[in-house]
């Protein structure tokens, strides 16, 4: 640095100018640092605040309700080809398909209405199509005709996506899963009344209803091994039921179960698993005497069963084991939508999701999990004939008496989430009960997330209440000692080794609960029971056999040392205490302390379980607390220490009335602290316990934490997924737990600081 | 009396005194526990041979090091389904390390003391460490050429340590190539692919780009040509020999010296030897690169990636803490809101560091990497270049969560300095600026420099943010290699913490890892330690000095 030198000189005449073009600079310099280290400071401190805003940000659209906005509405494409029986839109919403009950399918763009493509079914000349259906899973875009000659046909819309010139081209196109020939299902030539469909790969089951029976029949596919031959194997069977009332039949995607639905609330609910015998499992009435069924579908995955009804009432019932593990379908929930009858209720293909419009066109999304309603729109002023929702739940058609169709975007991207799905019992599908679960993901669409966070926040604070249970009487008695009676020169050594516990990684601590000491408690359990028993006993016996030591001896030996004294002792009720562990076992309850408490108490054991975190995690908390607190008590001003003894209380008596008692607000923050770091533990909770979500109080049970679930789930999370999102949620959570309890303790500790200032 | 002494509080001091003590030892255990299997990881067992009756069975022979002794008393033998006579008090086990997992399908094996008959060291027992399959544990019969003998017997050992010798550095060429030059190869002919994808999306691919991408696609060719050419020649040689070996169940297997890393017979080793050994063990463990899924070799990418992502951490959060420090301290008017700015940045030490680990993947990795990608690397997509975790974002996650320790730290040093040397600085016509920069900060860089290390003690033994944001168990490059730019920011790494993790809890053979995990916790503790104390020194200097300043 050249430039100091002009400084170092008193300034001449010549040098003025100069002088002054070099003062300027010094001052400019000056506010330019000023500047930038106000700028850099703040924008330090702006980043550090960002954290939690951008938590913020990602958690917001959680809470966000649902829109729908009005497209176009336009004429009815072709409607001269007869009435609707079933709309849908394919999934980028681009092109829409109307089906007639000519057998007609006119595809049509979706935003406009103009015709894409128009496509007969095949029908043998003389018949008519009396009945329709979507086969199930509605994705798959399976449908059947019932024609009045017996025979159905089936076929599946597709629509295949191509970039020609980058541009994208969706072409609709009708194919035969079974061939063009219509299928034979009534051999002697009646109507079929209603059908139902599931259409597989190797196999194909339809139900249709005919003016005097439900006939089952099943078709399976088989390959020959050497030929490659494929033939086709048929199974027919009538069911055994009053067919007078059926207004529809339903058979879920495995072919496994049958309902038939009657418009005056009665549901049978068929066992077809066995092809050739199907069984009736229950009979159930779904609606209170007087009401109708107006609509029913199948809820996306197929287990549960949406029954609409006369009364504006949507219910949701699935299929329950109950005691005797037989299956039985129960009511779980239902949603008022308005007072008017159900129109239709339409599921959406990838979600736990549906709309509901009803006679007067008011329509209600709603997701079954969450319990909510996302949303409520007039969608059409006109009686409502057919809807469709899109297959991403972004769009919806309907189709109204006034022959126009209305498009309406919808924008509905975390259904999922409600309070109550959060963080209240929800009755998930095929569960007896009411329950808290925490199940974010499986393999397909089908699956229902179960977001419940009851029971993450459960083991986030059941592993930090044994980790301060552990930490709070070790790290606090630990600090009394060290701060008011231990020798300087111990405190020395004492203070930074507990200081390096502290920074020792979690990492290696979790590693050694998990690796080592989870085994070795399971080896020993009665062992570290005895330990934690034995250990003050023998301190307390080591203690009075010292005091009754000659005073001669005690003289020569210096005060503050006993915890160095102790530490032999420790070790040696340790070591008692294993070795004596097991005869004690064998005399005492003949097995060992783990079978014990098993067969006992019914109390089952987990390896990595809460008393192995909170061993560990108490280690790892003991120092915070520890080095908090033992400032605190240290700097308790020496002249009340002084003053008390003086007056003639002894040490003791000086501590716990005194010293402890001015200190108590820094020892509450320093448990707080500690409770802060325990809660936001992970490594340690993410190696030590196995990571199962459960609600268990049992010490020998696992547990999951808020921290550790993120760590494990977050890095296979979609980026904007409801999943993602919920995951940031517990972020937030636990920054601001942590925040809160850590700014209570700071201020608590400020107050203190001034206090003992002016003491 | 017992009541008198009861009154004093005497055994309540020391039941006081007893935490601490509790706390000490439990300290001392964990780093004893931590040091004694980590370096005995490293110390050459003996092999033992165990003649092995068990019931109904005939006598067996097992070869292998024992590796661990467990003592079960029998009410809990019984319970986990051992027959155990009357007159047995304990089941004493041992878990043998029998190794040829290519032979017996495991590596490890727990056999009753009861049933053993007979146990010896013999002194031709080998350990053949092998880049597949494990340890063998057996016998040296003889030592092949293209399948025909040139050794056995007594000449058979001295001439395998020489042919493993030529084979190890044949070995140490071919990585060479196929590591060093035809990756550098690879990674030119993907720079080359993105510069055409890059030419072609900004409508500048024309005939000369071509011809010159043609002409550089040609030299890359070329070149791997000729290093086919000298692998070929590589791998020939190195395939020539093979070494036979007996197993405990007396068959012979061969194997080919391409395969193995090292032979030794540690029940002729004399105590030096071992010594050797032992210190050939550990600079293999610090240098080598992992083997077998990482459950053994070395941990040398671990150790790199931790150390480039502290410095670069360190290059990020050290100017950015002293400035928020800085500005705190001596330029921010002292009142209720500086108080609240630092109890927020307090607290914010105290935040998860999970919680930064979410917001480094949301906010560094999705929505600045994604933008970095979106602007600068149309050509990659849709592979993420920086949209994706990465050493430069666990690095900046990390400095995000180190910044309150720079801060606190450098405050306190900054307020440690009394008020008259800013003063007398003043006085004497320097402006702020230049009294900071001359006197004030020189005097508080100690309080930096710990403020500093602490930070790095912190950020090396963090892992859970680090899942989030960049680590990963196996990175097949070092983020600094000899291939333009050298350091590549946008790499995932190793990290010794997360080793620690994964080896000892994702591994499919956690028993064989153990050791490893051990040694690895090992170092990092002592990494930690050796910072730690510095730190610790750093500041006790530094109380003494301003102790005297202010005297």
């Amino acid at each position: 640095m050249s430039d100091t030198h002009p400084l170092n000189k008193p300034p001449s005449v010549m040098e003025k100018s100069a002088n002054s073009y070099y003062q300027r600079w010094r001052l400019v310099k000056d506010s330019l640092a000023r500047f930038g280290v106000i700028a850099g400071g703040l924008s330090v401190i702006v980043a550090l605040v960002l954290i939690f805003f951008y938590l913020l940000y990602v958690v917001i659209p959680l809470f966000k309700p649902a829109t729908a906005e009005a497209g176009n509405h336009y004429a009815l494409p072709e409607a001269a080809l007869g009435k609707t029986v079933l709309l849908d839109v394919e999934e980028q919403n681009e092109v829409a398909a109307r089906f007639t009950d000519t057998g007609q399918v006119i595809f049509f763009e979706a935003a406009t209405g103009k015709p894409v493509l128009t496509e007969s079914i095949k029908i043998p000349a003389g018949t008519k199509v009396v009945s329709f259906a979507q086969g199930s899973p509605i994705s798959e875009g399976a449908v059947i005709y019932g024609l009045s000659n017996g025979q159905a046909v089936v076929v599946k819309h597709q629509y295949q996506i191509t970039y020609p010139n980058n541009k994208r081209l969706i072409t609709p196109s009708l194919k035969y899963p079974l061939g063009e020939a219509p299928i034979v299902i009534d051999d002697k030539g009646t109507a079929l009344e209603i059908c139902a469909v599931k259409v597989g790969d190797k196999s194909t089951t339809i139900v249709a209803k005919t003016a005097d029976k439900v006939r089952l029949l099943h078709i399976e596919k088989q390959q020959n091994l050497f030929t490659d031959e494929v033939t086709l194997e048929r199974t027919v069977v009538d069911l055994n039921v009053a067919v007078a009332t059926v207004t529809n039949m339903l058979i879920d995607k495995e072919e496994r179960n049958l309902y038939l639905v009657s418009d005056d609330g009665h549901l049978s609910f068929f066992d077809i698993s066995d092809k050739t015998l199907p069984v009736i499992r229950q009979n159930v009435n779904m609606v209170t005497a007087g009401e109708k069924i107006t609509a029913s579908t199948f809820l996306n995955g197929d287990s549960s069963l949406l029954i609409g009804d006369s009364t504006g009432l949507v219910s949701q019932w699935t299929m329950v084991r109950d005691e005797l593990k037989r299956p039985a379908i129960q009511k779980i929930r239902a949603f008022k939508v308005s007072e008017k009858a159900i129109a239709a209720i339409n599921p959406e293909p990838r979600r736990k999701g549906f709309a509901a419009i009803d006679a007067d066109g008011m329509m209600g999304v709603y997701h079954t999990t969450s319990e909510r309603e996302v949303l409520r729109e007039q969608v059409t002023k006109a009686l409502p004939i057919a809807a469709a929702l899109s297959p991403r739940a972004n769009a919806l058609l309907v189709e109204a008496s006034d022959k126009n169709i209305y498009f309406w975007k919808l924008d509905n991207k975390h259904p999922e989430v409600s309070v109550k799905s959060l963080w209240q019992e929800v009755w998930y599908e095929g569960y007896p009960k009411p329950d808290y679960i925490w199940q974010s993901s499986a393999s397909n669409n089908d699956f229902e997330p179960k977001y419940s966070l009851t029971p993450l926040v459960f083991g986030t604070l059941k592993a930090a209440f044994y980790a301060m249970l552990v930490a709070i009487p070790l790290a606090l008695m630990g600090a009394i000692y060290s701060a008011y009676f231990m020798t300087p020169i111990m405190r020395q050594y004492v203070k930074p080794t507990v200081e390096l516990m502290g920074a020792l990684p979690t990492v290696i601590l979790g590693f050694l609960a998990g690796l080592w000491l989870a085994p070795t408690l399971e080896e020993n359990l009665a062992g570290f029971f005895l330990m934690f028993m034995l250990l003050p006993v023998g301190v307390m016996v080591f203690a009075y056999a010292w005091h009754n030591l000659p005073a001669r001896i005690l003289e020569k030996i210096p005060e503050g040392w006993e915890a160095a004294i102790l530490i032999p002792v420790i070790l040696l009720t340790g070591w008692f205490a294993f070795a004596i562990s097991v005869p004690l076992e064998t005399a005492l309850l003949g097995e060992t302390l783990r079978d014990w408490f098993k067969n006992e108490w019914g109390i089952g054991y987990d390896q990595r379980n809460s008393l192995v975190v909170g061993m560990a995690m108490g280690f790892a908390v003991i120092p915070t607390i520890f080095s908090i607190a033992e400032d605190a008590i240290f700097s308790v001003p020496k002249h009340l220490t002084v003053g008390s003894l003086a007056l003639g209380a002894t040490t003791w008596q000086t501590m716990t009335r005194v010293v402890l008692l001015t200190a108590s607000p820094g020892i509450f923050s320093a448990v707080m602290i500690g409770l802060g770091r325990a809660v936001g533990e992970t490594m340690i909770v993410l190696m030590a316990t196995g990571n199962t979500p459960v609600m268990d109080l049992s010490v020998f049970q696992g547990l999951r934490t808020l921290a550790a679930n993120i760590a494990v789930e977050m890095p296979e999370s979609q980026v904007d997924s409801t999943h993602y999102r919920v995951l940031f949620l517990a972020a937030l959570v636990l920054f601001l737990f942590t925040f809160v309890f850590n700014t209570l303790a700071e201020i608590i500790r400020q107050r203190l600081r001034e206090k003992y200032s002016s003491l | 009396m017992m009541k008198l002494w009861f009154k004093s509080g005497s055994p309540w001091i020391w039941l006081n005194a007893a935490a601490v003590s509790t706390c000490l030892i439990m300290v001392i255990a964990v780093l004893a526990l931590v040091l004694v299997r980590g370096v005995g990881n490293f110390w050459p067992a003996q092999v033992t041979q165990f003649s092995y009756q068990e019931e109904g069975k005939p006598l067996s022979v097992l070869i292998g090091e024992k590796v661990d002794t467990s003592i079960t008393p029998a009410i809990m033998a019984k319970s986990t389904g051992h027959k155990m006579a009357d007159n047995e008090d304990t089941l004493v086990q041992y878990l043998v390390k029998t190794g040829n997992r290519d032979v017996t399908g495991a590596d490890f094996r727990w056999i009753e003391a009861r049933k053993v008959q007979e146990q010896s060291d013999p002194d031709a027992m080998i350990v053949i460490v092998r880049r597949e399959w494990g340890n063998f544990y057996g016998q040296l019969l003889a030592v092949q050429e293209n399948g025909k003998t040139v050794a056995t017997g007594d000449q058979a050992m001295p001439e395998l340590q020489n042919r493993i010798a030529a084979a190890s550095s044949v070995f140490k060429k071919i990585t060479q190539i196929e590591k060093k030059e035809i990756g550098a190869i690879n990674y030119g002919l993907e720079r080359l692919r993105l510069k055409q994808k890059k030419l072609q999306l900004e409508n500048r691919w024309d005939s000369e780009a071509e011809k010159q991408f043609a002409a550089d696609k040609a030299d890359y060719d070329a070149q791997y040509q000729s290093h086919q050419a000298e692998l070929a020649a590589l791998y020939k040689e190195i395939r020539r020999d093979s070494l036979v070996a007996k197993t405990e169940s007396g068959a012979e297997i061969k194997i080919p010296l391409a395969k193995v890393v090292q032979v030794y017979q540690p029940n002729t080793m004399n105590f030096f030897g071992k010594m050797g050994f032992f210190y050939h063990k550990v600079l293999e463990f610090l240098t080598d690169e992992p083997r077998e899924a990482n459950t053994e070799g070395g941990i040398f990418p671990a150790i790199f990636g931790t150390v480039m992502m502290v410095i670069i951490m360190s290059i990020i959060v050290t100017p950015f803490g002293v400035i928020a420090a800085v500005y705190l301290r001596e330029y921010a008017k002292q009142g209720f809101t500086t108080q609240l700015i630092r109890i927020a940045v307090n607290n914010l030490a105290g935040v998860p560091s999970i919680v930064y680990g979410v917001f480094g993947l949301g906010f560094f990795v999705y929505i600045l990497g994604g933008n970095i990608d979106a602007l600068f690397f149309p050509e990659a997509s849709p592979a993420p270049v920086y949209g994706t975790p990465g050493l430069l974002w666990a690095s900046l996650t990390l400095a995000l969560l180190t910044l309150p320790v720079v801060i606190v730290s450098t405050e306190e040093g900054l307020a440690r300095i009394p008020k008259s040397i800013r003063e007398g600085s003043l006085a004497l016509g320097a402006t702020k600026v230049e009294t900071l920069w001359r006197t004030v900060l020189p005097m508080a860089s100690p309080a930096m420099m710990t403020g500093l290390i602490l930070a790095v003690a912190r950020a090396a033994g963090e892992v859970a943010p680090l899942m989030l944001v960049g680590v990963v168990k196996l990175a097949p490059t070092l983020p600094l290699d000899g291939n333009f730019p050298f350091l590549h920011l946008d790499r995932k790494f190793m990290h010794l913490g997360f080793h620690i993790y994964d080896v000892g809890f994702q591994s499919p053979n956690v028993e064989a890892a153990r050791p490893l995990v051990y040694a690895t916790a090992l170092l990092l503790v002592l990494v930690i330690i050796v910072l730690n104390l510095t730190a610790i020194i750093i500041r006790n200097r530094l109380r003494e000095k301003y102790r005297a300043l202010e005297g």
